[in-house]
């Protein structure tokens, strides 16, 4: 296996075109964080660590955007714009994560609830196709509409269909204050019927999160932010929702927004009137369950696979899926990973497009693509 | 139809699928479809069809693929680029009878849509459970749901709570080929690529949406509309930069100057601020006490940078006799010019005065009046350049300035559209923002969508790009090793 460290758009132009003549696949690497993600790729001749792609372009604070390289850290674009009190809602679940990895990924936070995720915040991209040569979409303005939205397409695209060297985002302020609301729940019903009370309220959660062991208690917390006499009304309103057990606190809960631990970690989605279901079946097979109450989104971890199927079904039941996100291989050799996926033919002819002899990161993604 | 056997031939499919009404074939008929909002474009379609299911729409588009022929979608035809532009020869799909919503679940805050739904009755819909559906083009009383996902629609609250694309969650989709699949879902996060993220946005030209899942937004407990009045645009201006640097985000900030407010007043008698060279309507929303304090802020804010009257709507009457001097801005610029072209630019929005200014000077030096309305929170300028066909050249004077706006976007690093698409209008700047490898590679998408470019061809892309063939190969090694690039390991 080779590496190849190039250090601009330009140079990864130059590798992908040198690894195009001799016929080499290709696995782009950030700073490897979650390089186990996804199916192992069937071959990997070239790795393109964009690690010296590190530098946040371009901060424009008054028109609340920043430019970055994609193997900028995260927490580096934070830094940055953080000086103009502004921030990226990219919330970071992995420490150490690349931007480019995060958007390859499409990790979120809990913040996704109001925020959304990296799909609403990217706003122009340039990536490098398989065949070496540079394009962009988007651009450095929030609104716009023209030509294809590509920076979607490679969103969680695993990087299977080009190579994310730059990303321009929308940011927003720094809120004044951040207040959680937590509260103490005894298991799924409690836990769905305190987050669908918070969910329809108009009190604005940021995120309404749950966190349940595999068993015993566990816990509801919502995130508000913004002015300070705003969030603190909210935050009693909040409370009240929550009950008597419930307290209001200026310190990030334990556990929020990274994802639970466990060799096996898979991402559960559904309808948000399927949260009880969800829980209740995580509850019977033994794990921990920890996410977006308010989005849909849970993450679960597990010592293996076996529950997969009956998480399958009822995730399924409520318009949603499991995948398994990163697990030993020998598991993920033994199960299938990504599940049912809709659209897969259409899936295929798009990377046949932009990938047409399948050398980048072949085999990671669903379908085999 | 003679000369055309394809057309003929799914003429003859849609009668055995669609009810007689469904299926036009009558000239006179037909000459009612020729045109979308952009009326100087007409193409009289081959056929129209407006089939009530999917499935009949479906059958139409295979149809379609068998026999090779061109289909172009419509919703309500309100759209400003003629993206729904027919062709000559090809079908008309006419999405008006399916207007059903399918079902609304205000426990998921999701409501499933059919694509001619009005954008307003999902609102509606959705009202009674205390949700709505946030975008909101000005023609949200008439646009369809799927005319809104095809071109991604915005409207004035988008500042806040982003576009088409941010609340459409799922789609059924029937491809080019006529195959019925579906992109995304009730549920977020779909494994996969996003198509669903592709085909918003992508005006008509990668298959036709048959039903929507979008998002409902929890109506927000307070609203407060404030009508502010400025000497100038450039005070104007000044005030959003401040309110937007104070880490506020309105739930909108919309901009009318001079002219625009004289036009508004003649339509409506909206009873804007007497003299004012600019007025923003300022909206906040949310909880209770914080829009409170918001709305204290921004009034300090709009004070410091020379208002000269705020007005605060305190109750719903008049809040919307505040937005209905803004939203009836593009018709109302009839009252004082008998023809006019609507742009729609974005700019960084710190470039605001800037551009503002070259406007002024483009107008000075042409003698072309141009009335300006915008989303001023996001930088999307709707300038309305006015002329009079009737008089000699000023049509022609009013398609360069109004060209020369779109320039100005650009040379600003902005957009040449921000909510009404490319189409068949812009088509020809689309090489002025994006250069050849970008344009390129879009298409790949449509390549692998559409390999045979019967969906809305011609819109969108100055150029079709051959979908077998490869691009751009780069041949020969290049030594990487010696430049540093790569080290073997
Ligand atoms: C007075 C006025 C005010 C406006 N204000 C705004 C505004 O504030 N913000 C804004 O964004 N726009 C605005 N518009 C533009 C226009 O209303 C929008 O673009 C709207 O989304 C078009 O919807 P429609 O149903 O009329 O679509 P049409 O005009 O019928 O079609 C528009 C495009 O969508 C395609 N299409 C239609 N249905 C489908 C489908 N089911 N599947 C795939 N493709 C489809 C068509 O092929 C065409 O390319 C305004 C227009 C007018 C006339």
């Amino acid at each position: 296996m080779e590496e190849a460290h190039p250090t601009s758009t330009a140079e990864v132009a130059e590798v992908l075109g040198d690894a195009t003549s001799r016929g080499l696949t290709v696995v782009a690497r950030g700073r490897g964080t979650k390089q186990g993600w996804g199916m192992p790729p069937t071959s990997a001749d070239l790795v393109v660590d964009l690690s010296g792609l590190a530098r946040v372009l371009d901060h424009q604070a008054g028109d609340l955007i920043v430019d970055t390289q994609a193997g900028a850290l995260l927490s580096d674009v934070q830094d940055v714009v953080g000086t103009e009190r502004q921030r990226l809602v990219l919330e970071e679940t992995v420490p150490g994560t690349t931007v480019g990895g995060a958007l390859a990924t499409n990790t979120s936070g809990p913040q996704r609830m109001f925020f959304g995720t990296a799909r609403d915040l990217l706003i122009g991209v340039t990536v490098v196709r398989a065949d070496g040569v540079v394009a962009k979409a988007g651009g450095r303005v929030v609104k716009n509409v023209a030509g294809y939205d590509l920076g979607k397409l490679v969103i969680g695209s695993y990087g299977t269909l080009a190579v994310i060297t730059e990303a321009v985002f929308r940011l927003h302020p720094l809120p004044d204050v951040e207040r959680w609301v937590v509260t103490p729940v005894d298991g799924p019903g409690r836990a769905h019927e305190l987050a669908q009370a918070v969910v329809h309220s108009q009190a604005v959660p940021w995120a309404v999160e749950v966190d349940l062991p595999a068993s015993g208690p566990g816990t509801l917390g919502v995130l508000l932010g913004g002015k300070a006499e705003g969030v603190a009304d909210r935050a009693e309103t909040v409370r009240r929702l929550l009950g008597d057990a419930a307290e209001v606190t200026d310190t990030t809960p334990p556990g929020w927004a990274a994802y639970p631990a466990g060799p096996v970690l898979l991402k559960l989605t559904f309808a948000l009137s399927g949260l009880r279901d969800v829980l209740t079946a995580a509850r019977e097979a033994g794990v921990h369950v920890r996410g977006s109450a308010g989005a849909g989104v849970v993450h679960a971890a597990a010592d293996d696979a076996g529950a997969l199927d009956a998480l399958r079904a009822v995730c399924a039941r409520h318009g949603g899926s499991v995948v398994v996100v990163d697990a030993p291989d020998d598991v993920k050799q033994a199960v299938d990973v990504w599940g049912p996926v809709p659209a897969l033919d259409l899936m295929r002819r798009v990377k046949d497009q932009f990938d047409p002899e399948h050398r980048l990161a072949p085999g990671r993604f669903v379908g085999g693509i | 139809m003679p000369g055309m056997p394809g057309v003929d031939a799914v003429t003859q499919r849609a009668r055995e699928l669609i009810p007689p009404e469904g299926v036009i074939t009558d000239v006179a008929r037909l000459r009612t479809y020729e045109c979308d909002g952009l009326s100087h474009y007409r193409v009289v379609p081959a056929l129209v069809v407006i089939p009530e299911d999917a499935a009949q729409l479906a059958g139409v588009v295979g149809a379609c693929a068998e026999h090779g022929v061109p289909f172009v979608a419509r919703g309500s035809g309100t759209g400003l680029s003629g993206g729904a532009l027919p062709h000559a020869e090809g079908v008309l799909v006419v999405t008006s009878k399916m207007r059903t919503i399918t079902a609304v679940r205000p426990d998921d805050q999701r409501a499933v849509v059919e694509p001619g739904v009005i954008n307003l009755d999902v609102t509606r819909a959705a009202t009674p459970h205390g949700y709505y559906y946030a975008p909101d083009p000005s023609s949200q009383q008439i646009c369809s749901i799927g005319g809104n996902v095809a071109e991604n629609s915005g409207g004035a609250h988008c500042l806040k709570y982003g576009f088409t694309t941010n609340h459409v969650l799922g789609a059924e989709f029937v491809s080019p080929q006529g195959d019925v699949v579906q992109l995304g879902g009730i549920a977020p996060d779909t494994p996969g690529y996003d198509l669903l993220g592709a085909v918003v946005g992508s005006e008509g030209t990668l298959g036709i949406v048959t039903s929507a899942t979008v998002r409902l937004v929890r109506l927000p407990e307070e609203v407060r509309t404030i009508l502010v009045g400025f000497a100038s645009t450039d005070q104007a201006g000044a005030a959003v930069s401040a309110i937007i640097a104070a880490g506020i985000v309105p739930a909108a900030i919309e901009m009318m100057d001079a002219l625009a407010i004289e036009a508004a007043e003649a339509a409506v008698h909206c009873n804007y601020p007497d003299g004012a060279g600019a007025v923003l309507v300022i909206e906040l929303d949310g909880a209770a006490v914080e829009v409170a304090a918001e709305y204290d802020e921004v009034e300090r804010l709009c004070n410091d940078n020379g208002a000269f009257e705020q007005r605060l709507a305190t109750d719903p009457a008049d809040r919307a006799l505040i937005w209905k001097g803004r939203k009836s801005a593009f018709a109302a610029v009839g009252r004082i010019s008998p023809d006019y072209i609507v742009q729609d630019g974005v700019i960084p929005r710190t470039a605001l005065p800037e551009v503002l200014k070259a406007i002024a000077e483009l107008s000075g030096t042409s003698g072309v009046r141009v009335a300006n309305v915008f989303h001023a929170g996001d930088g999307n300028l709707h300038p309305l350049v006015l002329f009079d066909e009737s008089k000699d050249g000023e049509a022609e004077a009013a398609e360069e300035v109004s060209g020369a706006i779109l320039d100005l976007c650009i040379e600003h690093g902005g957009s040449i559209t921000g909510e009404h698409g490319v189409g068949m209008d812009k088509a020809r700047y689309m090489p002025r923002m994006y250069d050849e490898a970008d344009l390129d590679t879009m298409q790949l998408v449509r390549c692998a969508f559409d390999p045979d470019g019967i969906s809305n061809p011609g819109k969108v892309f100055p150029t079709p790009r051959l979908c077998g063939e490869v691009p751009g190969r780069h041949k020969g090694a290049h030594p990487l090793q010696e430049a540093g690039l790569a080290e073997v390991f």
